[in-house]
């Protein structure tokens, strides 16, 4: 496609795609740029675009108010702890799926992700009844296991598409070849199933750090994540955007970061078998 | 910057768990958001300074959320709490549900016969404190009295809604970005409900008659709402329907606003310099009446946020304490020496009132006064419940909420007054047949 | 696709029960976590169970069904469920087509667009609604309102006078980043030669795109609704931020018709048997997809 496009194309092009992916992330720069606003700048009109007195004034209120690194350090644990119980779970199931599929493989995995049709609000006083009796209220492992569940279906059919494009023939030639089991994992299997397996951490990472149903009615302080923190700021008294816009930051910042370091490994998992 | 506030919250992660394994009681405190609560939060030090045996966490969480959080841990047993941040609303109901520990070890010092009558008898059941008053409010007419004498008008003592639509009829000036009046158009039962619940009274209606039959189709709310919504789609700021108390208290600030009868601790927020616009511009009115000799004189609010421990709190003892000095006369000075008086937390203390300190920096302190005192929500003869900008039952909360919709929805227009009541009658009917009051 | 695999000499036996063993923790958790709530809530929602007299709690039989049902709103909820979801998926896929075509030129600056792109897919729900509500569409201080207003337009008031429409725009927002990703990675598969030839017979753009690129990313398409429709069935932040369901029912979903049951009436019997409807209902939408995938997506 890089051929024969004329250089007068491509700055059409290129005023395009600069203004819709603008577009697109108008809002997060809105906010990006709001949270050093103070209060009365933040709903100025007209609107001030970056010509204002840029100010910290609603991180080190934020701070005060609410321990940021408290609520961040429990998104951390309960995301990379749910992925890493899912993959623990997930990546036998659908390596056994891609490798050893039966007729009823695709009816399990279709229900697999059927169960993450039941609303959660329906079923939010017997999961809590279940908490208190098992003591799990506000911790996280509790939240580790919810997170886990509700994610599963997603890495177990991920990883199953993913699984699925590895040949099969490569496995034998290896059996053939009188490799171990061991082997046959760690040298042949392992080097195939990484780059699907990355992405599908990725995806688990970001869906259990925005989850915010669970994580806000099974938690109280302990264990609750930036979606609690978000939950301090969101409608207080008296004008409220520039804090609001200061907490968006810090409760998004991490994961889109995160985010768009590996973009490229994520995007490569998020095909679900879309690509032949 | 970064990297010292990291290392300070290592610092004060591992504080947290070393001393926790001291004999040290650490209570858990579900709050609202509101800016009394976050000041309230801010002094933690000085309390942990006074009773260095107790340590403070705190929950901090928008209304709506805390609400539901709140009512599933207690209705469930939980025991996630050791005080909980509640409303005149819940405590009759919660403490009848015996999920409230009586309110008996306040201390000597504590004094609760200085507590406004109306606020205690509101928090108590049988005779007992179920909940202690942070703050408390009943419903004042804010205007600007710089628009007003512009217009050549005077508040009279005890205006009438009549008085009030004149009034913003002349104040408005939409070129000028000022909106004659705001008032709350966001569904809720504590939103747009506790106005009209309040108004409809000042039109002499009220939700429920003697025999629970919903009075949504009555005379009182037909006239309340028709002109509700009149005045607000001649003179109401754009976007009325999602404007809630905040919102309001935004357009006011900004001096887009002729006039707001909402909550009176609304007051002390347009007021103070750091906050508001107008500071200086700012009158306050009685609540309007719509008919002769309407009850309690217009005044039909009375909240208070109060402190509760839910009887699965281990840790009662403690929690009494910080309750003891969260709702004291010393916190009331506490946050005068630091904040000033007029940020002090209103409504709650008959000696606030009395304290000249007080009313000279407070200029609202005698409308406020005025308005809580006038403010009776005990059940009458034609009103069956306790409340009167709400209904203290259960089944209040969700079918406030239903019906607010449908009032939010008369307001934006996309349905008629008359259809808005009859289907908000049906829903009423409907939840209240649901819930036994009704007999078939 | 590859041959069928059950055939080949893999599926032995041995390899079959080891597959067994390796699924089942996979199967077994979710079989619990799928069983436990739903047996529970099927049983709640027999009783008369509110949480203000959670030890009084008849049987009651299909009374909570039929109170649910017969909501006034019940209707209304299951008819904005559907606009919301078909709205955001035609937003998503139409707009994920586009923006894919366009980020397969060649333009400077190629991968920060993609950043830029790609950001709302990770920001949380409940803050994506709650800085549309605040900074975008507040009628008075938006940037909306005030851009409508620059050019001399009135500024609408989105949360009142079209909740629903404001709704699908945030949550499609959120879903158009992951929508364009799969597309894009789709279309970057199509192989050059295909168009080439196409182009060299002679065919127009749009016939190429009509014939050979949509036909090719169909698959695509197919995964990109199965996943989305998942997710938006149960939108439920969203709708709590901004319009809470009104003005009347006109944003109340199913799913948030449920909540008000548990959460602003603390009616567990009402919720349970709304939950159970609203499973039923997923599980129609379910076969659906199925039938839809079984043609597209032969796994």
């Amino acid at each position: 496609m890089a051929r024969n496009v004329s250089t007068g194309r491509k700055i059409g092009t290129t005023a395009l795609a600069w203004f819709v992916g603008l577009v697109i992330f108008f809002p997060i720069l809105w906010t990006f740029l709001t949270s050093f606003k103070t209060e009365l700048q933040a709903i100025s009109i007209p609107p001030v675009f970056v010509g204002f007195d840029w100010t910290l004034e609603n991180y080190q209120t934020i701070q005060t108010q609410s321990n940021y690194f408290h609520f961040m350090a429990n998104s951390i644990y309960l995301s990379l702890g749910s992925t890493a119980l899912g993959l623990i779970v997930a990546v036998p199931a659908a390596w056994a799926m891609a490798f050893s599929p039966t007729k009823r493989t695709k009816d399990i995995l279709l229900w697999m992700l059927s169960t993450k049709m039941l609303p959660a609000v329906g079923v939010l006083i017997p999961v809590y009844l279940m908490f208190i009796k098992f003591g799990l209220l506000d911790s996280r492992l509790g939240l580790i296991v919810v997170l886990f569940l509700i994610n599963l279906p997603i890495i177990v059919w991920m990883l199953y598409t993913y699984f699925k494009e590895i040949p099969g023939e490569i496995l034998e030639a290896a059996r053939m070849d009188g490799a171990s089991l061991r082997k046959e994992i760690t040298q042949v299997l392992a080097p195939m199933a990484v780059p699907g397996i990355a992405s599908t951490v990725l995806l688990n990472v970001i869906l259990s750090w925005n989850e915010a149903f669970w994580t806000l009615n099974l938690t109280t302080s302990n264990a609750a994540p930036l979606t609690a923190f978000i939950a301090s700021f969101s409608s207080p008294q008296g004008n409220f955007y520039a804090k609001l816009s200061a907490a968006s930051m810090l409760a998004i910042a991490p994961i889109l970061i995160v985010g768009w370091f590996s973009q490229k490994q994520l995007v490569r998992g998020l095909t679900f078998g879309a690509v032949k | 910057m970064r990297f010292s506030m990291l290392t300070a919250s290592a610092v004060a992660l591992i504080a947290v768990a070393a001393t926790s394994a001291q004999a040290q009681t650490t209570l858990t405190i579900g709050t609202v958001n509101n800016s009394d609560m976050i000041r309230m939060q801010g002094l933690t030090p000085e309390f942990e300074k006074a009773h260095p045996d107790i340590k403070l966490n705190w929950v901090t969480l928008e209304e709506n959320i805390l609400r539901q959080r709140v009512t599933t841990d207690i209705a469930t047993g939980g025991g996630q709490f050791d005080v909980m941040t509640i409303g005149t609303y819940e405590v009759p109901i919660w403490a009848k549900q015996e999920w409230l520990k009586p309110l008996d070890g306040l201390g000597d010092e504590y004094d609760v016969d200085d507590l406004i009558p109306a606020i205690r008898s509101a928090l108590s059941n049988d005779g007992k404190l179920y909940a202690a008053p942070f703050y408390a409010e009943s419903v004042l007419t804010l205007y600007r009295k710089d628009l007003f004498e512009k217009a050549g008008l005077t508040m009279p003592e005890k205006p009438t809604w009549d008085f009030i639509a004149e009034a913003a009829e002349k104040v408005t000036d939409k070129d000028a970005g000022v909106y004659g009046i705001c008032l709350r158009g966001k569904p809720g039962w504590g939103e747009n409900m506790g106005f009209l619940g309040n108004m409809a009274r000042e039109f002499g209606a009220n939700y429920f008659d003697a025999d629970w039959k919903p009075q949504f189709e009555s005379e009182g709310w037909k006239k309340a709402v028709t002109l509700y919504v009149d005045l607000m789609t001649k003179y109401g700021p754009p976007g009325a329907a999602s404007n809630g108390f905040n919102e309001n208290l935004q357009l006011f600030g900004q001096g887009k606003c002729g006039m707001w009868i909402d909550a009176s601790v609304a007051a002390s927020f347009v007021t103070d310099p750091k906050q508001s616009q107008v500071p200086d511009q700012v009158g306050f009115g009685a609540a309007p009446c719509g008919i002769e000799g309407c009850p309690n004189d217009g005044f039909n609010w009375l909240w208070a946020w109060s402190l509760a421990i839910p009887n699965s709190s281990q840790k009662a003892e403690a929690a009494q304490t910080f309750i003891s000095w969260a709702t004291s006369k010393e916190y009331l000075e506490l946050v005068a020496e630091k904040e000033g008086w007029a940020n002090v937390p209103p409504g709650t203390r008959t000696s606030l009132y009395e304290n000249p300190k007080y009313t000279e920096a407070a200029p609202f302190a005698g409308a406020t006064l005025n308005a809580i005192q006038h403010a009776d929500p005990s059940p009458t003869d034609d009103k069956p419940y306790y409340g009167l900008q709400f209904a203290a039952i259960p089944e209040f909360q969700g079918l406030g909420t239903a019906v607010g919709q449908q009032m939010a929805a008369a307001l934006s227009g996309s349905t008629s007054v008359e259809q808005a009541l009859s289907q908000a009658q049906a829903i009423a009917t409907r939840e209240m047949t649901r819930g036994g009051y009704i007999k078939n | 696709m590859r041959g069928d695999r059950s055939g080949n000499a893999m599926a032995t036996t041995h390899t079959k029960s080891l597959a067994r063993a390796m699924m089942a923790p996979a199967v077994i958790v979710l079989l619990i976590w799928m069983i436990v709530p739903l047996a529970m809530t099927l049983y709640f929602s027999t009783l008369n169970y509110t949480l203000y007299n959670p030890f009084s709690t008849p049987f009651v039989g299909f009374e909570n069904y039929s109170y649910f049902l017969t909501d006034p709103t019940f209707l209304a909820a299951l008819a904005n469920t559907l606009v919301l979801v078909l709205g955001v998926l035609a937003i998503t896929v139409g707009g994920g087509i586009l923006i894919a075509l366009l980020l397969d030129q060649d333009f400077y600056g190629v991968n920060i667009v993609r950043l830029l792109v790609i950001a709302p897919f990770f920001v949380m729900p409940t803050v994506a609604a709650l800085v549309w509500k605040n900074m975008m569409m507040n009628p008075v201080y938006g940037v909306i309102g005030q851009l409508l207003q620059a050019v001399g337009l009135a500024p609408i008031d989105w949360m009142t006078e079209v909740p629903l429409l404001s709704i699908v725009i945030i949550v499609a927002w959120q879903w158009l980043p992951f929508a364009t990703l799969i597309l894009l990675t789709a279309l970057q598969s199509l192989s050059m030669d295909q168009k080439e030839a196409a182009e060299m017979d002679g065919a127009k753009a749009l016939s190429i795109f009509w014939y050979i690129t949509l036909p090719h990313m169909s698959r695509a398409i197919t995964v990109v609704i199965l996943i989305q429709t998942i997710f938006l069935l149960s939108i439920y932040a969203e709708i709590l931020v901004t319009t809470q369901g009104g003005p009347g029912s006109q944003s109340t979903n199913i799913t948030y018709l449920v909540a008000q049951q548990a959460t602003s009436y603390g009616d567990i019997g009402a919720a349970s048997a709304g939950g159970i409807v609203a499973v039923i209902l997923a599980n129609i939408v379910a076969i659906f997809l199925v039938r839809l995938i079984g043609k597209n997506l032969d796994a």
